[in-house]
């Protein structure tokens, strides 16, 4: 198989705790060092949390695995500084197209809105991803990144988690005040907790391939229902950069894995939907059965699961990592106002009970996309027909195909951290939202709103001249006045924030609107700051 | 509003007769596709979830 990609390997090294033999008590340990693991480290260093990371390999994702991320997620990664390499490096693209046989039966703009630093979509492979985080990892002073470090054992009390890890040179223990458990659908670490890992599996396997070929297909996501080159059957074509592509074939349930991924049943395949004459070569094969599933709590004490280990879903609408990285998102901030001492352990319970609900809503999306592509019984097979025929005539049916909804955030809209609306807006920016981003001006500097949000609580103000900053409980909650601080140039934060008749929102550090008023009341911002902080 | 449950159709023999006319001749396999459109073309034309629903319900077989 060719190579495009030589993978890095990274240093073992003795820490010196162990080879003092000393116990350290660590704020936060995190297992995996996977792309959530590598978020959850950058998160920590952003908020100023020391931060372990054990891994027991010592390189990156092998394969490209993980190929579409979303405009959340790459939000995310700018605010903890990587997503300029990945939006340079990956392929941008909208245009989805959906084949029934061997006709077109739709086609999709992603559509973008304007004014979003973010592209809707890029694809990159796994690895291109995780060497990018590593390497800012390395720059961190806070990230402790240690490879060939492995697991054995985890026991906990109520204030401390205490670990057995073996390296190359031993066993050793270290403590840890929380744990971030980070290491993929077959987690250790939830084997060790007895945690409940519960869903569907499918009765379906698919074959993976990564293949390199330099050809002009447009850049453009391609599936095909039952096409004439795999028979009953579904197929998949995506391009990623270096002239990688990813192309995934829907096999049945008699499939042999292990026959199937050999090149010579995979070369024929390939040859039947590119044509004989196409040149390529195999980079990649992998043959997987998928799951929708999800542990019951993603807290178990000072663990907190994040991730695969935590919630798996198939493939079918980049639902994976792109989860993953939100589950991050929402856990940093909450990790550090409980290592300050400035909220209760209960604030770490809102990380299950939102990312649970998150997870609910990405496995009812996954589930409905993979009984549209693999029905269960004959006559949902029927129905699924007679949409695709449909729409390849009628407008009406198009919107009832479903080839994979792609990964957007699911809006905390019942989080117990939200204070209701008690005054009348319109437009998205509900509580419980993650915010807009918008382009702005900073001292005629092009800039965008996101980079002036999150990190700690914020209050956006609008058209209100006497907001000032609020403090409640050592949390300090400063003011992001347009006007003062940015230009609203093209009018785009006003509107996406129906900031007209004034406005004054809570931000919370991950960039989520905790409550949001017409106008400026110390007291009530108080009252909000101490209910998204489990303040009591 | 709920489910029109009275009788809606103005002349309910030619409607009854053009049913089981267009599944003449066909396959078990052609009526099942074609029924299944005629359900998607209609329930696109009702729109309404909560409608459909209550259709939904109501065509369920009942176990006791």
């Amino acid at each position: 198989m060719l190579n495009t990609y030589s993978y890095p390997e990274f240093e073992y090294q003795q820490s010196a705790e162990q080879a003092s033999g000393e116990l350290k008590r660590h704020p936060v340990v995190i297992i995996g060092a996977g792309p959530i693991g590598l978020t959850a480290a950058l998160e920590c260093a952003a908020q100023g949390i020391p931060v372990v990371v054990l891994d027991d390999n010592n390189t990156v994702s092998i394969g490209s695995r993980a190929v579409c991320y979303a405009k959340r997620p790459l939000e995310i990664w700018d605010r903890l500084g990587v997503a300029a390499p990945m939006v340079e490096k990956g392929i941008s693209w909208k245009i989805g197209k959906v084949f029934f046989k061997e006709k077109l039966a739709y086609q999709f703009d992603l559509l973008p809105e304007e004014g979003h630093k973010m592209p809707a979509m890029i694809n990159l492979q796994q690895y291109y991803l995780e060497e990018y985080m590593v390497t800012e990892c390395e720059r961190q002073e806070l990230i402790d990144l240690r490879w060939k470090h492995k697991l054995l054992s985890l026991s906990q009390t109520d204030d401390v988690a205490t670990l057995v890890v073996e390296t190359p040179d031993g066993v050793f223990n270290m403590e840890a005040q929380w744990v971030i458990a980070c290491d993929g659908a077959n987690s250790d670490t939830r084997k060790m907790l007895d945690g409940e890992f519960s869903g569907q599996f499918f009765q379906d396997r698919f074959l993976i391939a990564d293949v390199v070929m330099k050809n002009d297909f447009p850049t453009e996501r391609w599936f095909w229902f039952d096409p004439v080159f795999h028979k009953n059957q579904s197929a998949l074509l995506h391009k990623q950069s270096d002239d990688v592509w990813r192309i995934d074939f829907q096999l049945g349930w008699e499939a042999d894995p292990e026959e199937a991924k050999k090149p010579e049943n995979v070369i024929p395949l390939l040859k039947q939907m590119l044509g004989e004459d196409c040149e390529f070569e195999l980079e990649w094969v992998s043959v997987y059965q998928f799951a929708c599933r999800r542990m019951d709590k993603f807290r178990y004490g000072r663990v907190l699961f994040a991730g695969d280990a935590a919630h798996q879903v198939s493939p079918f609408g980049a639902r994976g990592a792109n989860t993953g990285v939100q589950d991050i998102d929402n856990l940093g901030w909450k990790l550090k106002l409980n290592l300050e001492g400035k909220a209760p352990a209960e604030l770490l319970e809102s990380y299950s009970e939102e990312r649970v609900f998150a997870a609910d809503d990405n496995l009812m999306n996954s589930t409905r996309s993979t009984d549209f592509i693999t029905p269960k019984s004959k006559s949902s097979r029927i129905f699924r027909d007679a949409v695709l025929q449909l729409a390849e005539q009628h407008e009406f049916a198009r919107p009832l195909v479903n080839s994979g909804r792609l990964s957007t955030p699911t809006p905390y809209i019942n989080s117990t951290l939200n204070t209701a609306d008690e005054d009348h807006f319109s437009g998205s920016m509900t509580p419980g939202t993650n915010c807009a981003d918008a382009p702005i001006k900073i001292q005629d500097k092009d800039s965008w709103l996101l980079s002036e949000l999150g990190g700690d609580f914020k209050l956006l103000v609008i058209n209100n001249e006497s907001a000032h900053s609020v403090e409640q409980g050592g949390i300090h909650a400063n003011v992001v006045r347009l006007g003062e601080h940015f230009d609203d140039s093209l009018g785009l934060v006003k509107q996406r924030y129906d900031g007209e008749q004034g406005a004054v929102y809570l931000i919370r550090p991950d960039q989520h609107i905790a409550a949001r008023w017409r106008h400026f009341d110390e007291a009530k911002i108080k009252v909000a700051i101490a209910k998204a902080s489990c303040q009591h | 509003m709920s489910l029109n449950l009275n009788a809606n159709i103005p002349n309910p023999d030619n409607f009854y007769n053009r049913l089981i006319d267009m599944q003449r001749d066909l396959s078990e396999e052609e009526v099942q596709m074609m029924n299944a459109k005629l359900i998607l073309l209609l329930a696109n034309h009702i729109g309404e979830e909560s409608l459909l629903f209550e259709a939904m319900d109501l065509a369920k077989p009942i176990h006791s």
